[in-house]
């Protein structure tokens, strides 16, 4: 689930008319909101057909992919901006993703939830267990979410793979303090990349 | 019809005929003098003409693609899952026309067709034609029944492969172009499929080159082993092994008993056989095969299929299905790929099902819910 600040933060890095690929793009709910207040011209790419099926009532083009296979049907730079939001950490070579959007994008927008958050620590740190919120119920065995990363995970993988930052912004309980120790205080953070 | 299958079907559908007398030429370079084209039509023109839809049928299709021919009809036209009030292709907003392509044997002229130079049925002499060549018959019929522009061209396999030509050669005619389970050309093994159908039928004695009408015979032996090795291709392994296994259909493996053991799916491939042969032309399939195996899409463009494209400016729908090996879904995504390469609108869906090439024909939930929705973008 995305959180509702991070969905404003992406449709305000959107160019109005942008050509926008959105990789999981599930039913489309960001597609379409993108599509009405941005004009983009997007295209989704999603491998569930009931998904895939909601998203073209909403009048969306969909491509169905599994998404992990390298995306050798996009050329490099055919977008002005590729949108991962919300599904890093669900793929299996989260790297491998980021070094390749970042090609057939001129610009990427990544978002996910931030596992270095203070509730997840303390979580683990009192129950030994991994953590379940209620953004996260998922047991760690059957959860959709095998690559968790915090904040500085991310900034740390993004410089190996010379990727530049262009913005971040940082989603919490109390916004200040996100800001000010995102790694510790931010719920989810969302990011805009490019190829250095 | 059970009244199950009335209530959401079209009813008693009459088909149409029309006459073409200015001849068409050929991209073979022969000239059809004149032609003839039946063709049923669903739903009702608007006065803008904006809401038609073309409907291609594919290599044993014809134009009765939905509802009955009589009251007593028990089964309905090939697409009458998806065409009809209510459907994805729905009778309610659009105004549907389907043509029996030139070359067929279902009333349109076609090889088993009197040839007004010869006062005989055509036969061997009827020219070969081509995806283009019926694009330009169905646009004379697009101009015959008053419409300028289609809403969507729809098609399968063949069919698929005239919606694309239909986006490419005119543009401006083409609103939306739903191309399901075909391909941009047919590969090797597909065209050596078709060549093992032809030979089969060349190699029956009633053949009689091709002038087997005059000959008062039909090559129905040699036209029944070609439905068996087509029809086999149109399934997949999985799914055969669910519907026939292993099962006898008669006889057995015990020495003592008299009647020897025939398997479920050779009785069933059999009957496929023998009930096609009567049915279909045997010259009408070998053209059919050969306009398959000739079509090319990115030939005009040195191979490059997203150059091919590049003038279209219909949004796409380009569908495959997870078992079909005779068009398989990578060559679905070969066309996705050029039409997004080309900047093209497109969406594309792989669709899981165990009936391999024939799963376009068939009322898979999945299959026509997407349809149905993607539909709706397309003003009627």
């Amino acid at each position: 689930m995305m959180l509702r600040s991070d969905v404003e933060t992406i449709a305000g890095w959107v160019g109005n008319g942008s050509k926008v690929l959105d990789l999981g793009c599930g039913s489309g709910d960001l597609l379409a909101k993108l599509s009405l207040e941005k004009g983009i011209d997007g295209v989704g790419v999603d491998i569930d057909t009931k998904n895939l099926t909601t998203a073209l009532t909403k009048g969306l083009r969909v491509i169905q992919q599994d998404m992990e296979d390298g995306l050798p049907n996009f050329e490099n730079t055919q977008f002005d901006v590729v949108i991962i939001a919300d599904s890093l950490q669900v793929l299996k070579r989260p790297h491998a993703m980021l070094a390749r959007v970042v090609q057939i994008g001129h610009e990427a927008i990544v978002s996910f939830p931030n596992f270095g958050h203070w509730r997840s620590r303390l979580s683990l740190l009192l129950s030994g267990r991994m953590p379940k919120t209620k953004a996260l119920p998922y047991s760690w065995f059957d959860t959709p979410n095998i690559h968790f990363c915090t904040v500085a995970d991310f900034e740390s993988l993004c410089r190996q793979l010379d990727i530049e930052i262009i913005e971040r912004k940082v989603s919490g309980d109390r916004t200040y303090l996100a800001k000010i120790w995102p790694n510790i205080f931010a719920k989810s953070a969302s990011y805009r990349i490019r190829h250095r | 019809m059970t009244a199950a299958s009335r209530a959401s079907s079209l009813g008693v559908i009459k088909p149409d005929h029309a006459h073409f007398s200015d001849a068409l030429y050929l991209e073979s370079g022969e000239v059809l003098d004149e032609f003839e084209l039946v063709y049923e039509t669903y739903g009702a023109l608007q006065p803008d003409g904006n809401n038609a839809i073309l409907i291609c049928h594919a290599l044993s299709g014809n134009h009765h693609a939905a509802g009955f021919h009589s009251e007593a009809d028990t089964k309905p036209g090939w697409w009458d899952t998806v065409i009809g009030p209510g459907k994805p292709i729905d009778t309610n907003r659009f105004f549907v026309v389907c043509p029996n392509n030139i070359g067929g044997c279902n009333g349109s002229t076609g090889p088993a067709s009197i040839s007004k130079t010869t006062g005989k049925p055509w036969g061997s002499l009827f020219p070969q034609v081509t995806v283009g060549d019926w694009v330009e018959s169905q646009k004379r019929l697009a101009q015959h029944l008053g419409i300028n522009q289609w809403a969507a061209v729809v098609g399968g396999s063949l069919g698929g492969m005239q919606a694309l030509q239909w986006s490419v050669t005119y543009p401006d005619w083409v609103t939306h172009c739903v191309v399901i389970a075909a391909a941009p050309g047919l590969t090797a093994q597909n065209i050596a499929f078709n060549e093992i159908a032809r030979q089969a039928i060349f190699s029956d004695p009633d053949w009689c080159g091709g002038d087997y009408i005059d000959a008062n015979t039909a090559p129905e032996k040699g036209m029944a082993l070609a439905r068996m090795v087509g029809h086999l291709t149109y399934m997949s392994a999985d799914n055969m092994s669910d519907r026939f296994g292993r099962e006898l259909r008669q006889g057995s493996f015990d020495p003592d008993d008299d009647e020897q053991p025939i398997f479920q799916v050779e009785s069933y491939l059999r009957y496929q056989g023998s009930q096609f042969a009567t049915r279909f032309d045997a010259n009408t399939y070998v053209l059919m095969t050969r306009a398959l195996d000739r079509f090319d899409l990115a030939a005009s463009s040195d191979g490059d299929l997203a150059k091919a494209l590049e003038h279209a400016s219909a949004e796409f729908l380009i569908l495959s299905f997870s078992s079909d090996w005779r068009f398989s879904p990578a060559r679905s995504r070969e066309i996705t790929t050029a039409l997004l390469a080309a900047g093209k609108r497109v969406t594309y869906s792989n669709l899981e099902s165990d009936a391999g090439h024939d799963a376009f024909l068939l009322e898979e939930a999945d299959y026509i819910a997407l349809l149905h929705a993607w539909m709706q973008r397309v003003a009627a």
